[in-house]
């Protein structure tokens, strides 16, 4: 099979979708003229004219709002946030209006929108602009949040996200961009909520997502070395996330640690630990791990960040544990 | 940082410890390896070394004290160090052990200490856990461990934890089905043995004194085997006049030879019971609860009284050993036995006991088996006995032996051919040279 980057399989997806469906059309920061600030619009300008891939200014919460209010009026606006750590000056529309609009309108309206960019670490870019802040979207009803951890996944959820009737939050790892991975020519889309397993095993259980999924494949090598067989949940959707495949895993290797980017506290991880917790408790035979970024502002220095990130070794670590090794 | 060191379990069925003696003072610099304190377990006084090398900044216990394990027993760091705050996380220092550690000698990473906290709940949920159990009598299992023994109707009061501050993992329930040794009469049909002191026992004057760790092991485990197995006794007369004389010229010539050790009529009987066990595999066998447990080797345990209890030191694959060989480590093992000096190992694995009180001028007695085993032969002195010859009244030296059985796993018949062929060997006592 073929293997492109991770950005050309979101151009795909973009570029397919626009192609099927014209209410569908890209808006956000450098999005048209530029390409995008990782090349992920490359060729829609040209394709698709200024109407349907429009460049903004630099105001997240304005155009936000201009896609709000597009989906409201019955267009599918997939607004580019150049990354997420952008997208918090736009929470009020997001939270106050994308999320509540079906709720607060008894049905009658609806906000199919999707909002993608990039999010976690990228290498040296410092505290404001490394985070990985899925937790604030995963927390609002209303919404959806879609992370890929791989160019295949990348296009076959982009598609689904843009063709779902309500608002949907997609975050791309920010150093996944370049990675290049099999897609085939032929069309296909993976289900919203629905979870992947990376690797097979028998002895303990991962259950991750996005650029954790990566950290987590090298860790089950490690522990593989130490004969402990990790199995690897590749989420990918985490609200709502797949509940039935973490519990069918977790009932086959009683031990599970949950590997994310992000922060401890109140995170999604704490969130799918604490549901593993209670639901899962007579299968358990360790505590549910957990391995996550220091819970501190990212640092600068280039040496520090992989220190507080998780990273393949810490997961072996947290695996072997729960594994009583 | 300060690290906390706390009681361990320093044999396997160790619950607590009784401090003896620190070998190390506060403000006194140790190295990992070192000895730091002498614990009287529930089977011997054991060295317990330190994980840590730096200087000793706070002893937890004073000598005398018994300390559960798991719970902090010192607190190792760097001279000068500020160990306050610790020392109120330790609350006192009877807390649970689980409260005593820092965080950061949990985590996947040593030096990671903000993920630490996150990274092992298992230490975070102990804490809530264990913070409202301050007897620490609490049973840890984990919630699979408490799901299989349940389903399996095994009592987790009986099964030894492996995991974390002794918590019950999977792998002990797996293996305390497959093994008799860990926990062979944990079926329901076993209680939970319980000390209750005996009635009336206040109305007469007297002084009361606490139970050494061994008395409380002891009183403990005769309660649970006496509860919940069966026995039946068989005995047999042995004529003993061939084997004496054997002993007589091997030990004259052990003698001769300056071997520096003689074999004794215990040995002789160890060695023909190895050999009539290798014969009778069904005799060494256990009790598994669904199931038998016939055992690969033949281990015996030789009863060795020492003060204020007993010990069984164990001769591995005694059927394979020459009689001399084993002399020679009955010898050894019960030399240690009487200076708590035994190793773990070398008082279990046993997979039949002996226990002899000839040299007490006992007739004849009866035991109580000693799990995991299947029987336990009780052996009473060699004496010179009228006995009938041909019809005439003679003198004969004869022994008295005893087995006790577990009516669960052999019947009277077994037994009967056991000793029969026991009695073969000890009155053919060239039988034991070959």
């Amino acid at each position: 099979m073929r293997e492109i980057a991770f950005r050309d399989a979101l151009n795909e997806a973009l570029a397919e979708e626009m192609e099927r469906d014209e209410s569908v059309f890209l808006m956000g920061e450098e999005v048209a003229n530029y390409n995008g600030a990782y090349k992920v619009s490359k060729g829609l300008l040209d394709k698709f004219g200024p109407r349907r891939v429009v460049d903004t200014p630099i105001v997240e919460l304005g155009f936000a709002g201009i896609g709000v209010g597009a989906a409201m009026g019955g267009l599918k606006p997939v607004i580019e946030m150049m990354t997420f750590n952008f997208a918090i000056l736009a929470l009020d529309q997001i939270v106050n209006h994308a999320a509540k609009l079906r709720y607060m309108s008894n049905g009658q309206l609806s906000c199919p929108l999707v909002m993608r960019g990039a999010g976690g670490a990228g290498g040296s870019l410092a505290s404001q602009h490394s985070q990985s802040l899925e937790q604030q979207y995963a927390h609002i009803p209303g919404l959806k949040v879609m992370m890929p951890a791989t160019p295949y996944d990348a296009k076959g959820m982009l598609k689904t996200a843009i063709r779902d009737p309500d608002p949907v939050i997609f975050i791309e790892s920010e150093v996944m961009y370049g990675m290049n991975g099999e897609v085939p020519e032929e069309e296909y889309l993976i289900p919203m909520g629905k979870g992947d397993i990376k690797r097979e095993g028998a002895d303990c259980t991962i259950v991750t997502w996005s650029r954790a999924v990566h950290w987590s494949l090298q860790a089950a090598e490690i522990a593989a070395e130490q004969g402990i067989d990790v199995e690897v949940i590749d989420l990918r959707t985490v609200r709502p996330f797949d509940k039935a495949m973490i519990a069918e895993s977790v009932k086959k290797t009683n031990r599970v640690i949950v590997v994310e980017e992000a922060w401890p506290m109140a995170s999604v991880g704490a969130s799918v630990a604490e549901w593993i917790g209670r639901e899962l408790f007579d299968w358990l035979d360790a505590p549910v791990g957990r391995v996550h970024q220091r819970d501190i502002p990212m640092p600068y220095a280039y040496n520090l960040e992989p220190l507080s990130l998780p990273s393949a070794e810490k997961i072996a670590e947290a695996v072997k544990k729960a594994c009583y090794r | 940082m300060a690290e906390v060191m706390e009681m361990l379990a320093l044999s396997p069925t160790m619950e607590e410890g009784t401090l003896a003696e620190w070998t190390k003072a506060e403000g006194e610099s140790v190295a990992e390896g070192d000895i730091l304190a002498e614990v009287e377990t529930d089977k011997a006084t054991m060295e317990m070394e330190s994980f840590y090398s730096g200087t000793v900044l706070k002893l937890l216990a004073e000598p005398g004290q018994t300390v559960r394990v798991g719970d902090p027993l010192v607190i190792i760091g760097e001279k000068g160090e500020d160990i306050s705050g610790l020392l109120s996380e330790l609350g006192g220092g009877g807390e649970p052990a689980a409260k005593a550690k820092p965080a950061d000698t949990e985590a996947e990473q040593a030096e990671d200490a903000p993920e630490a906290s996150e990274s092992a709940p298992a230490k975070t949920s102990d804490v809530s856990e264990a913070a409202g159990n301050d007897d620490g009598r609490r049973i840890k299992a984990s919630p699979l461990a408490r799901k299989m023994a349940e389903d399996k109707g095994l009592d987790l009061a009986s099964i030894e934890g492996s995991g974390p501050g002794g918590r019950i993992i999977k792998r002990d329930i797996e293996s305390a089905k497959a093994a008799p040794a860990k926990a062979p009469r944990a079926a329901a049909a076993a209680p939970a043995a319980e000390l209750h002191a005996a009635a009336g026992i206040s109305e007469v004057p007297g002084e009361q004194k606490s139970l050494s760790q061994m008395r409380k092991t002891i009183a403990k485990r005769l309660v649970e085997v006496w509860q919940s197995t069966p026995h039946f006794y068989l005995t047999m007369g042995i004529d003993m006049a061939a084997a004496m004389k054997v002993r007589k010229d091997i030990n004259a010539q052990l003698a001769a030879a300056e071997a520096g050790y003689k074999v004794s009529v215990n040995d002789l009987i160890v060695k023909a019971a190895a050999a009539a066990l290798a014969k009778f595999p069904v005799m060494n066998t256990g009790f598994a609860g669904d199931s038998l447990y016939a055992f690969d080797e033949v281990n015996i345990g030789v009863a060795v009284a020492i003060e204020d209890g007993l010990i069984t030191p164990t001769v591995r694959n005694a059927d394979q050993k020459a009689l001399g060989a084993i002399a020679r480590e009955v010898r050894e093992l019960a030399g240690r036995a009487r200076d708590k000096k035994l190793k773990p190992e070398e008082y279990s694995a046993h997979t039949f006991s002996i226990s002899n009180l000839g040299m007490y001028d006992i007739d004849e007695f009866m035991a109580v088996i000693n799990p995991p085993d299947a029987a336990i032969l009780a052996c009473g002195a060699v004496k010179q006995v009228p006995v009938v010859v041909d019809g005439e009244l003679a003198v004969g030296t004869r022994m008295k032996l005893t087995l006790a059985c577990d009516h669960r796993v052999v019947d009277g018949a077994t037994g009967a051919e056991f000793l029969n062929e026991l009695r073969r060997n000890l009155e053919n006592p060239m039988l034991l040279l070959v």
